[in-house]
């Protein structure tokens, strides 16, 4: 199954390999062009009839991870987040160190021997370690490097009705519907963009959009979703099971107002289910797209992830099924000239 | 199956104080092999019988105790759209079960996760305080109404973690405590289908350690011992607690030393280990140890009592790391010690 081989698959921001190699595997018999650039962006070209608007489909294949930055005296791996993570959601966790996946856990103190106020406050990163069992220094060092890249330790499992968890699904997700794209759609000319780097402050996406100059873009995304119980309906950014999220504002973007409204029409006459994402928290590649030489269009739709950048995001198949739906039906007007 | 196998498949399975009885037919089926009985008793300890030489009814009785039950999760409350409030069974952590995998044990299992607020949506003052349990929730992937009838309140739920050999021969999972112990006891049976012993040997897989000792307490009455022996484990060294709380990974099991424990009985178990080359450690407890042997001690009129830990890192976590040489030769030394009782030096050994 294309999303548990893309969830489970490492792809720390700046350590894309092992993913990007898997999604050219995926996409190369169904592509014009493929290249992959200077920073280690995939840019493809699909030839279809010829549409005077240049449109490109984005994606980051990245996901927030650890990196190792020190070993101890008696073998125990300090260690700095790559991307947004909560602190809190380290403790007690599996993880895989590094290009051969050493296994490793972080710990925390026996709650037998901590004063009430301890466990009150969260640990801060500087009071973890990761355990891989090496009981000296230079035991660990044999296996380990400072500098080694770490993945949560997490499968791909399948849940409840219809929902999925994993890793990574921001933005597999995103990863798993541009493929799904670049199989299905013929005749239609467009460039699909599996960027590096997004979690570490968008990094991939300028130089890719520099060098694409598309006058619209799609930007893929998992994007956060806490739809708990008794949250106000206006404090929830996205629910699950809502179909896909088309984003308002940013961080990073002021969505053009028009197209947006085009994209909800686009659903609303096919009848697929949609929602705005109601936050203008969190951010994403469509920041620097859209400020890219001239300038250019952009939207962004997501799937809903709850527990976003941890070990078990949670995302809804019917949310991602009407996704695909939606950009089915936009890339067909687009195909009209509509778009 | 090897000790190892044994730790794996119990430490996958999940017995949640009070709910221990899914464990049975592993323990048994693994026991039953050297033992010459095997029963369960009111309470749900699974004791298995290895008789001593010529054993006519008067011979004297050892028994060892490895507690079989875990610490786990119990539903409390389930909301209108199927979110699943809960509580704890046993000292945990709430900052250890954010962000876990879960399974909870309703008519049949269902894989959960708890939740955690996305770090976009967080004010900078929350980022430092720990999340209490009571605002966390379970999400199944279900509405209330699917959850009727599968899903009740006081249900458990246990953290879904898979065993993994890390370095060398250490191993991690969840539920170690005291799933070593049970090991440990396992690997000592296996030694002493090779070795001539007296005593009768009893191996008492214990229930509701974690919430009061309560199998132990009620295993010991009926069993009545000569001598009790605790198999548990003991804080592995870190750097964040102070080296006189923790005893060394892979340096053998800690041998307590304290009020709980007899000393004389105490005394010969350190010989034995020096005689047979087993690596110890001390573990210093002056007061009541918060192991079976504390049940042990005081039933009756009164048992002696002594105590083995097995090093374990990051104890009630779901990532508690052990070292399968220290399981080992904790099976070992209990075999040696005791062949090492006799009836004719045991009054001895107990004279204060």
């Amino acid at each position: 199954m294309l999303l548990k081989k893309l969830t489970e698959a490492s792809g720390v921001s700046g350590n894309e390999k092992e993913i990007r190699d898997i999604i050219i595997d995926e996409i190369k018999d169904y592509v014009d062009d493929l290249e992959v650039d200077r920073l280690g962006n995939i840019i493809i070209h699909k030839k279809g009839n010829k549409n005077p608007k240049k449109l490109m489909i984005t994606s980051h294949m990245d996901e927030v991870g650890l990196m190792i930055t020190d070993i101890d005296d008696i073998g125990l791996l300090k260690f700095t987040t790559v991307g947004g993570i909560d602190k809190r959601i380290l403790v007690s966790k599996p993880v895989l160190i590094g290009k051969n996946k050493v296994p490793g856990v972080i710990g925390a103190k026996p709650i037998h021997l901590q004063k009430r106020e301890e466990w009150q406050s969260a640990l801060n990163i500087d009071q973890l370690y990761i355990d891989i069992g090496a009981n000296t220094k230079e035991e660990a060092e044999n296996i380990i490097s400072i500098g080694d890249y770490v993945a949560f330790d997490s499968q791909y499992i399948e849940f409840g009705k219809r929902l999925v968890k994993a890793k990574a699904l921001d933005n597999r997700v995103g990863c798993s519907l541009l493929i799904e794209l670049i199989k299905e759609i013929e005749d239609i000319d467009f460039y699909g963009v599996f960027t590096v780097m997004e979690e570490i402050g968008l990094v991939g996406a300028g130089p890719a959009a520099y060098k694409v100059e598309p006058d619209i873009s799609i930007v893929l995304e998992g994007t956060l979703c806490y739809d708990v119980p008794k949250l106000d309906d206006h404090l929830v950014p996205t629910y699950l099971n809502k179909g896909p999220a088309i984003s308002l504002i940013d961080r990073t973007t002021l969505y053009d107002i028009d197209f947006r409204k085009k994209i909800a029409k686009i659903a609303e006459k096919n009848d697929i289910p949609y929602q705005y994402r109601k936050t203008a928290m969190g951010g994403n590649d469509s920041g620097k797209i859209h400020t890219t030489k001239e300038g250019s269009i952009t939207t962004t739709i997501s799937v809903p992830c709850r527990n976003i950048h941890s070990q078990t995001s949670v995302m809804s198949k019917y949310d991602y099924e009407n996704a695909l739906k939606l950009l089915k039906a936009i890339l067909s007007e687009y195909k009209k000239g509509e778009l | 199956m090897d000790a190892k196998e044994l730790l794996e498949v119990l430490s996958n399975s999940s017995g949640v104080s009070g709910h221990e009885s899914r464990l049975n037919d592993t323990i048994i089926s693994a026991f039953e092999k050297y033992a010459d009985d095997i029963s369960i008793d009111s309470l749900g300890n699974i004791i298995a019988l290895k008789k001593g030489k010529s054993s006519n009814g008067s011979n004297i009785k050892i028994m060892l105790s490895g507690h079989m039950d875990e610490i786990g999760l119990m539903v409390k409350y389930i909301e209108d759209n199927g979110f699943i409030r809960f509580t704890n069974i046993g000292g945990i952590d709430p900052r250890t079960v954010l962000g876990q995998e879960v399974i909870v044990h309703g008519e049949k299992d269902l894989f959960g996760v708890i939740g955690s607020k996305p770090p976009h949506l967080q004010e900078k003052s929350e980022i430092n305080k720990a999340i209490k349990m009571e605002d966390m929730i379970i999400d199944v992937g279900y509405s209330k109404d699917d959850l009727k009838g599968i899903v009740s309140i006081g249900d458990t739920i246990t953290i879904k973690r898979n065993f993994k050999a890390l370095e060398g021969n250490r191993l991690t999972g969840k539920a170690l405590d005291d799933k070593a112990g049970i090991a440990a006891m396992y690997q000592c049976i296996m030694e002493l289908s090779r070795i001539n012993h007296d005593a009768d040997i009893y191996f008492v897989s214990t229930v509701q350690e974690e919430e009061g000792m309560s199998g132990a307490f009620t295993g010991t009455y009926k069993i009545n011992p000569d001598i009790g022996i605790a198999i548990d484990v003991g804080f592995g060294s870190t750097p964040e607690l102070p080296k006189a709380d923790t005893i060394e990974m892979g340096k053998g099991p800690g041998i307590t030393i304290g009020g709980n424990i007899h000393p004389g009985l105490r005394e010969k178990m350190v010989e034995v280990a020096k005689e047979y080359n087993i690596p110890f450690q001390f573990e210093v407890t002056p007061g009541p140890t918060g192991t079976d042997a504390r049940a042990m001690q005081i039933t009756r009129e009164g048992i002696p009592a002594l105590c083995l830990s097995i090093p374990l890192r990051y104890m009630h976590t779901s990532v508690e790391v052990v070292d399968m040489m220290d399981i080992k030769n904790t099976g070992k030394l209990l075999a040696f010690f005791i062949a090492s009782i006799s009836n004719e030096n045991l009054e001895g050994l107990l004279c204060y």
